[in-house]
């Protein structure tokens, strides 16, 4: 069986102004969508100091990413989902300098932009996977490769999935073959707290900061439900149950605002120039603190309804919000308060049954919750299915449909592009084809909710970083090279 | 796209009033888009008629005698019912609630006498599920349980074939196989090598040929020598789970010096070896979609193998994401192997006829021509993409009911 034990997040630090103009550019493009994370802090409250004087001032592990060069390039002709809720048929996609410049029906194509042939063809937003374990849990999947999981502790905040990211995962070029441009790589599932999550864009690298992000929040993953209490209740401690997981979540974030107030105390009086010694740093108690402050982003597994309900009172009880939930089998049992806490859903629409907390997942999960208004993303926290996202969103599709649900096409399409954006809470800089967003774009040979539809030109800030055409543009990863290979 | 047809719902109601019970059973399915393997082939305005549960004919000009219930297909693609292989269906629930798994055990008597027919489980919600994919038979085969690590087994028991069919017995025939599971995993379970793993199986089955009857080798009991005989016999297949190439070229070996029938499982890398598996004539069971290089047994893999084995002339049967909730899924695999060279009639070919001719049932299913078992569904679109559903789904000409649990979950909460 595939492994279960996933789910987390962790974006970078994010300079506070960059989030605030990123804040109004989001809610303008969101529409019916949850804000970005820096509104989950109360508008009247004022803004902290810049930095906590008890962190570093410059960002640690910070991304050294650079976008590949770009030839200007227009695609012409193909049909082309937006990942805004629109469809142009006949229409032109066009990039220049790794961003978006146009996107229509009648878009002028200039003089010495390369002009690709889209007749017959589509064209959406780079596929970004909300829930991913590439590099953490990579293949060939031996002991000495499994990294994901910090399982020896459920209160695990202190440690983040980038530092055992494997940039070698042979998996990351199937991805890009499935036309995946970015991911959330999140810490397993076996922990309350399961530590800081990653998002990265999804190119060839020798260290995991050539592939960070730029400019994403980190994510603090979290887990309810049967993984932590199986995995702790088993050894004989604590949690041995959910009500146990609960006491521990509460315990945590009281832990967490006591921190938060013994760091505000300290740099008031660090501002009004008085003395006195920073409080020594806290890992685990920092990332819960950015929480609280709004900084970094909660991904929550979790996956009966009830426990879904259960962990939105805890959020209410400490000031923090959940961004989404993972995995959210029975998310359709809840849309409204779903849709009154503006949380989103990251889940499936074929897995379940694998353990009792999966029994009532159904496929029509994401059409449901679609329809009343949640923000759903379809995420693959495996392997295979990270290929083939489009696929898996066509079973919703047609699940949906088997119910009396018929979500359009150009609205399912946000389901593997806008909407994980959203979750990592970089839906101002990609997911969908807007002009000034990076040029992460998919040219499918067909529709891309057929079985049949292939990546054929995949762009990530505008560098064809894969053409089914060209076999020099076929990645092999260190580990590949010299091995009996064969095609994805 | 075309919508449930609304004159299936009227079929139940037009069987319970009919009078004459031998016309109670007699139906015929026209204006089909048929799509099958075998001599039929495909047939733009097709006609299906079904007596007593069996095709009686199929074809472009097929007479319906006067006074037979018809169901106009309208132009909809009919297929045969699908052939799942690699599944638990009906011996297992939750995957791990172990009171709700049957297909493994760890008594240590039990190895290539274990039997999947005694465990089945027809009121499984899994199955209808998988009917609802279009699944109208399965393979139900054994698997191992490693919680006795002391235990050195080779065999995981015996495999039937089931029908999905509602309220059925479900057991259509056991025996159907006889489970191995070789390579790392395998090799894991007896000594750690490979090098080990040949010797013994060698030697068991030397020893389990010539065994008189109260005597036997190594572990096994005298009901696992006892289930040994067919396969030696070469009447059971030996179905081996195995990945590498240089493994499948052992085991090809293997069943030269022994004389054995064998399906391949897995076989990730047999694409590497695609000639020589296919001038042993032995079958190959595979999922397109096992294409990553999950251990140092399938670096190989890759999304290619089902093509590049049709094009050898390998006998493929293609299966699901999971032996049991995702078995649904075997059609979408197909698709993505057509996606990737395949070619389309022997996509359709790898669900339906080929399991059926692999597992020596040819002569009931798998096809729609006459005399086979009336195993048809009607679909809304290319049985092959995700965006289509089924319409309707008959079994021995019985039709099945479009529901299952989660279905009728999804209607609760649906708004």
């Amino acid at each position: 069986m595939t492994r279960h034990f996933s789910d987390t997040i962790s974006p970078a630090r994010t300079p506070r102004a960059v989030r605030a103009a990123l804040l109004g550019t989001t809610l303008t493009l969101l529409a019916g969508c949850a804000a970005d994370a820096s509104s989950a802090r109360p508008a009247n409250t004022p803004p902290p100091p810049a930095e906590p004087a008890a962190a570093p001032a410059p960002a640690p592990f910070a991304s050294t990413y650079q976008p590949r060069p770009a030839a200007d390039t227009a695609i012409v002709g193909a049909s082309i989902l937006t990942g805004t809720g629109t469809r142009i048929d006949n229409g032109t996609v066009l990039m220049a300098a790794g961003k978006i410049i146009a996107v229509g029906a009648d878009v002028a194509v200039p003089l010495g932009a390369r002009v690709i042939d889209g007749r017959g063809k589509w064209v959406t937003p780079g596929i970004i996977d909300a829930h991913s374990h590439l590099g953490v849990f990579p293949a060939p999947g031996v002991q000495g490769h499994a990294d994901g999981n910090e399982n020896i502790d459920p209160y695990t905040a202190h440690v983040w999935a980038e530092h055992s990211i494997w940039p070698q995962d042979p998996v990351f070029t199937k991805a890009r073959a499935g036309g995946v441009t970015s991911l959330l790589i999140l810490p397993g599932s076996a922990n309350l707290f399961g530590g800081r999550g990653v998002s990265v864009k999804n190119v060839p690298a020798v260290t995991v900061q050539q592939m960070k992000f730029p400019g994403a929040p980190y994510t603090l993953k979290m887990a309810c439900g049967e993984n932590p209490k199986g995995r702790y209740g088993s050894r004989g401690r604590a949690p041995a149950t959910r009500m146990g997981e609960v006491a521990g979540f509460r315990r945590a974030w009281i832990d967490a605002a006591e921190y938060g107030r013994k760091v505000d105390a300290y740099e008031k009086k660090h501002a009004r120039g008085e003395g006195g010694e920073a409080p020594k740093r806290d890992l685990g108690l920092e990332t819960l603190a950015g929480v609280l402050k709004g900084d970094i982003l909660v991904q929550n597994h979790c996956y009966r309804a009830d426990e879904m309900a259960v962990m939105l009172d805890v959020g209410h009880e400490f000031g923090y919000k959940t961004r989404a939930f993972h995995h959210a089998v029975e998310a359709y049992k809840i849309a409204d308060l779903l849709v009154a806490d503006d949380v989103c859903v990251a889940t499936w629409a074929t897995r379940w049954g694998f353990k009792m907390e999966a029994y009532d997942a159904i496929e029509e999960n994401a059409a449901i919750l679609s329809k009343a208004g949640v923000c759903v993303a379809i995420h693959s926290d495996e392997q295979r299915l990270i290929q083939r996202l489009n696929v898996e969103s066509a079973v919703a599709i047609a699940a949906g449909r088997r119910a009396g649900i018929d979500i359009p096409q150009e609205e399912a399409i946000k389901w593997i592009t806008l909407n994980p954006a959203k979750i990592m809470g970089i839906a101002d800089k990609t997911g969908s084809l807007e002009p000034g967003k990076m040029a992460d774009v998919v040219l499918w040979s067909k529709n891309p909710f057929s079985v049949y539809a292939i990546a054929e030109k995949v762009f990530i800030d505008g560098a064809l970083v894969l053409d089914t055409s060209d076999p020099a543009t076929r990645y092999r990863s260190d580990f590949e090279i010299g091995q009996p290979v064969g095609e994805e | 796209m075309q919508r449930r047809l609304p004159v299936f719902t009227g079929i139940a109601l037009a069987l319970a009033a009919t009078a004459s019970p031998v016309a109670a059973q007699t139906f015929a399915i026209t204006n089909a888009h048929l799509l099958t393997p075998g001599p039929v082939g495909e047939v733009q305005n097709g006609t299906i008629l079904v007596r007593d549960g069996r095709i009686a004919a199929a074809g472009a000009n097929v007479a319906v005698p006067s006074g037979v219930r018809t169901i106009d297909a309208k132009g909809a693609t009919v297929t045969p019912g699908l052939i799942a292989v690699n599944t638990a269906l009906g011996l297992l629930e939750v995957s791990s609630v172990d009171g709700s798994v049957d297909n493994k055990t760890h008594n240590s008597g039990i190895s290539a006498s274990f039997d999947v027919q005694y465990g089945l489980n027809p009121a499984s919600t899994l199955i209808p599920i998988a009917r609802l994919g279009g699944v109208t038979h399965a393979v139900v085969m054994p698997d191992y349980d490693d919680s006795d690590k002391e235990r050195e087994l080779p065999f995981a028991g015996k495999a039937a074939l089931i029908s999905l069919g509602e309220g059925a017995a479900i057991l259509h025939r056991p025996g159907v196989g006889m489970m191995l599971e070789l390579g790392e995993d395998g090799a894991a379970r007896i000594g750690g090598s490979r090098a080990a793993e040949f010797v013994q199986l060698r030697q068991i089955f030397d020893l389990a040929r010539q065994a008189p009857r109260d005597e036997y080798p190594f572990e096994l009991s005298q009901a696992d020598v006892a289930a040994l005989k067919p396969v030696l016999a070469g009447t059971m297949p030996l179905i081996v789970v195995v990945h590498r190439a240089a493994d499948i070229q052992q085991v090809l070996k293997l069943a030269r010096d022994y004389k054995l029938k064998i399906i391949l499982s897995g076989a990730e890398e047999a694409w590497r070896v695609a000639d020589e598996i296919a001038a042993a004539k032995v079958p190959v069971l595979i999922n397109p979609t096992s294409n990553i290089p999950a251990n140092f047994d399938m670096l190989g893999a890759s999304l290619q193998n089902a093509s590049i084995l049709k094009a050898a002339g390998v006998e493929i049967a293609i299966g699901g994401n999971d032996a049991g909730h995702r078995v649904r899924e075997m059609r979408y695999n197909a698709g993505l192997a057509v996606s990737r060279g395949l070619h389309y009639a022997a996509g359709i070919e790898a669900l339906t006829l080929a399991p059926a001719r692999i597992f020596g049932v040819a002569d009931q299913m798998g096809s729609i021509a006459p005399g086979k078992a009336a195993d048809i569904v009607i679909w809304d679109g290319d049985p092959l993409e995700p965006l289509t559903q089924p319409t309707a789904i008959f079994i021995a000409g019985k039709e099945q009911p479009l529901t299952s649990r989660a279905t009728e979950l999804g209607k609760r909460y649906a708004r």
